[in-house]
């Protein structure tokens, strides 16, 4: 189409103003027409008349520059009539004349610097302890429910457990494998790097195999575990709780936390220690390897020099924080998936919130642990 | 506009010989369709037989394998990547569920399009903006509200509002009417007639409410049998095809046609 883009012209009529309007008033031709719109003023006219007979095409945003222009007119006290309009077009601007002049744009409220920020350490320190609050209510459903649980056997979920088993521990082997291997080899690299400077290499068996065992082997699988299957909780929950399948499971009679938070956390809580077991294996493994390298010592040197140095009680004392560690992660996965509401954009941000929380919460724990095992002089 | 000339006028949508299919079931099957430009077609069919389906291929979410699709006289398969930008801004598209983002305000969600495909200031894309809020009906606080705080209907309408938000020339609605109450039904129903009339909008609207077609739609598609048969209501309410008669003459028909 051949036609000439959105134009106006204004002319004198005695005391009145007439401004005729032609081409296309499209939204392509909005931005000029806006500008030079708002610079039109009905300066000393008693009245205006808008002519539209050379109009050829008009849409929304042409029609709403008529109408403003037309308000605009009005609050100056100035009266405008509209002539020559096309049958085509009429419709179109009765409609948008009558849903009228748009609200004034939303007033924010004004922001005083220094005050915003206190109240905005305010609002977080309220919403952590509120959180606090949340889950510890959240840990105590979660006992009580298993309680119940654990008196009638039968309503124990074993397929949802067995299933979630699968996949968040036979199917995490490879990745909390593999990086529990190079730890040991980076262990094992500076650790010898470091005593050889006092002829004292071949103790970084003890170094190795302590670290690893006490502390590394479970600090790592739990912080892989948070991150990968924590994460996956809180977003199938938060996804079941948007699409209202949470609300469904309760009208059924079922308890959601029966249902979809204690199978999860029973499989977590088995998949992790044997996870971690195989972590300290595969991170001695890394560990045992490069010192073979490093060192010229040979394998079964290695593994006597580990049996003197590194007693039996470091396995277990790494390995029985893994059960507490399982359960804060999942529990904390499960809570802020229920947390969940409406959009998928809370889904996004509570899987954050889940993945940093329980992160946090097994470091802050682990700590916990050391100070209670030098106290116990283990 | 006299309906001959309208006839002579390319059709907005040209379909010829279509065939989909997901896997090795086949949905759609040498299936011809012509919209015209400037109606509101309904439609209909039960349920699986592909009518969202045909809605997503014309708008080019689905690939077909086989068959033509013109759209406002391009012919889909044939476009570089600008020239399909530059047609899909030429339609709108109302999903069932309004498909808003959810991160957004429904003003923000309405300007998004304004904003990717124009350079207008700030100022007017509030107004335009404003203006599509109140065209659809809704009231003008909804306009900073979030998604998850509108009501069904609501979200429908804010739909329509981001789906209009460039005048498109054809206006693709799926399912606009289900979920809403027949109250709400038929308002929304007035609503799309009218938007239609004023700004000229060719509708192609995918429905089960027979109260819709009947309002509002100029003539009905029935798929069946992996194709499309079109008349107006008179000509279906004639035809003897098994699904198509039990669908216009069953008890729901009859007690929404009042036949």
């Amino acid at each position: 189409m051949a036609t000439a883009a959105g134009w106006f012209d204004t002319a004198r009529d005695g005391e009145d103003l007439v401004i005729a309007i032609g081409g296309r008033w499209t939204l392509e031709a909005a931005k000029s027409l806006d500008a030079s719109l708002q610079r039109l003023l009905p300066a000393g006219a008693r009245s205006a008349r808008f002519d539209l007979a050379p109009l050829e095409e008009l849409d929304t945003a042409g029609a709403w520059l008529i109408e403003r222009t037309r308000l605009a007119f009005d609050a100056a006290g100035v009266p405008v009539t509209i002539s020559g309009v096309h049958p085509e077009h009429a419709q179109l601007l009765d409609r948008v004349a009558e849903a009228g002049p748009p609200p004034p744009p939303m007033v924010r409220a004004r922001k005083v610097p220094g005050v915003d920020f206190v109240a905005g350490v305010g609002e977080g320190a309220v919403a952590a302890l509120r959180q606090g609050r949340d889950l510890l209510g959240f840990f105590g459903l979660v006992i009580l429910t298993a309680l119940g649980v654990i008196a009638r056997p039968g309503r124990i979920r074993m397929v949802s457990a067995v299933s979630h088993l699968e996949r968040v521990g036979l199917n995490a082997m490879p990745i909390v494998g593999l990086i529990s291997f190079l730890v040991g080899v980076v262990l094992a690299y500076q650790g010898v790097d470091q005593l050889r400077q006092f002829g004292a290499e071949v103790f970084t068996v003890n170094l190795v195999g302590i670290a690893v065992l006490r502390e590394m082997g479970i600090l790592l699988t739990a912080i892989v575990v948070a991150g990968r299957s924590g994460s996956a909780f809180t977003a199938q929950i938060g996804t079941m709780k948007v699409n209202e399948e949470v609300d469904a499971l309760r009208t059924l009679g079922l308890d959601p936390v029966e249902v979809l938070v204690l199978p999860r956390i029973l499989a977590l809580m088995i998949a992790l220690p044997l996870l971690a077991f195989f972590a300290d294996i595969m991170a001695l493994l890394g560990g045992g390897l490069m010192l073979v390298v490093l060192i010229d010592a040979t394998f079964p040197q290695m593994m006597q020099q580990m049996q003197d140095a590194v007693a039996l009680s470091h396995l277990w004392v790494g390995l029985s924080k893994a059960p507490v560690f399982a359960f804060l992660i999942a529990m904390v996965g499960c809570f802020e998936g229920l947390r969940v509401s409406g959009s998928a954009e809370s889904v996004g941000r509570l899987t954050t919130q889940s993945v940093v929380e329980s992160i946090f919460l097994v470091i802050v724990v682990d700590a916990i642990f050391s100070i209670l095992f030098s106290y116990m002089g283990v | 506009m006299t309906e001959p000339e309208r006839d002579r006028r390319a059709p907005a949508i040209s379909i010829r010989g279509l065939r989909t299919q997901f896997g090795r079931q086949v949905i759609h099957d040498g299936l011809d369709l012509d919209v015209r430009l400037g109606e509101v077609l309904g439609v209909v069919g039960g349920s699986g037989t592909g009518k969202s389906v045909l809605l997503r291929t014309i708008i080019g979410l689905n690939r077909p394998r086989a068959g033509t699709i013109k759209v406002l006289g391009q012919e889909q398969a044939r476009m570089s990547a600008a020239q399909w930008r530059r047609l899909q801004v030429r339609w709108g598209v109302l999903f069932q569920n309004g498909a808003l983002f959810s991160s957004m305000t429904v003003a923000q969600n309405v300007q998004l399009s304004l904003k990717e495909h124009t350079a207008l200031p700030q100022r007017l894309m509030n107004e335009l903006a404003a203006l599509k809020i109140e065209l659809v009906g809704l009231p003008a606080d909804a306009a900073g509200k979030y998604p998850a705080e509108l009501s069904g209907g609501m979200r429908k309408r804010a739909g329509l509002a981001r789906a209009l938000a460039l005048d498109p020339e054809i206006l693709f609605l799926d399912e606009p009417t289900s979920g809403l109450d027949p109250i709400g039904a038929a308002a929304f129903d007035e609503l799309i007639r009218s938007l239609q009339q004023s700004l000229g909008l060719t509708v192609f609207m995918v429905t089960h409410d027979l109260d819709s077609l009947r309002a509002i739609c100029d003539r009905i598609a029935v798929l069946v049998e992996k194709r499309i048969r079109i008349g107006t209501m008179e000509q279906l309410l004639q035809d003897d095809h098994p699904w198509i008669h039990e669908y216009f003459h069953g008890p729901r028909a009859r007690a929404a046609l009042g036949a």
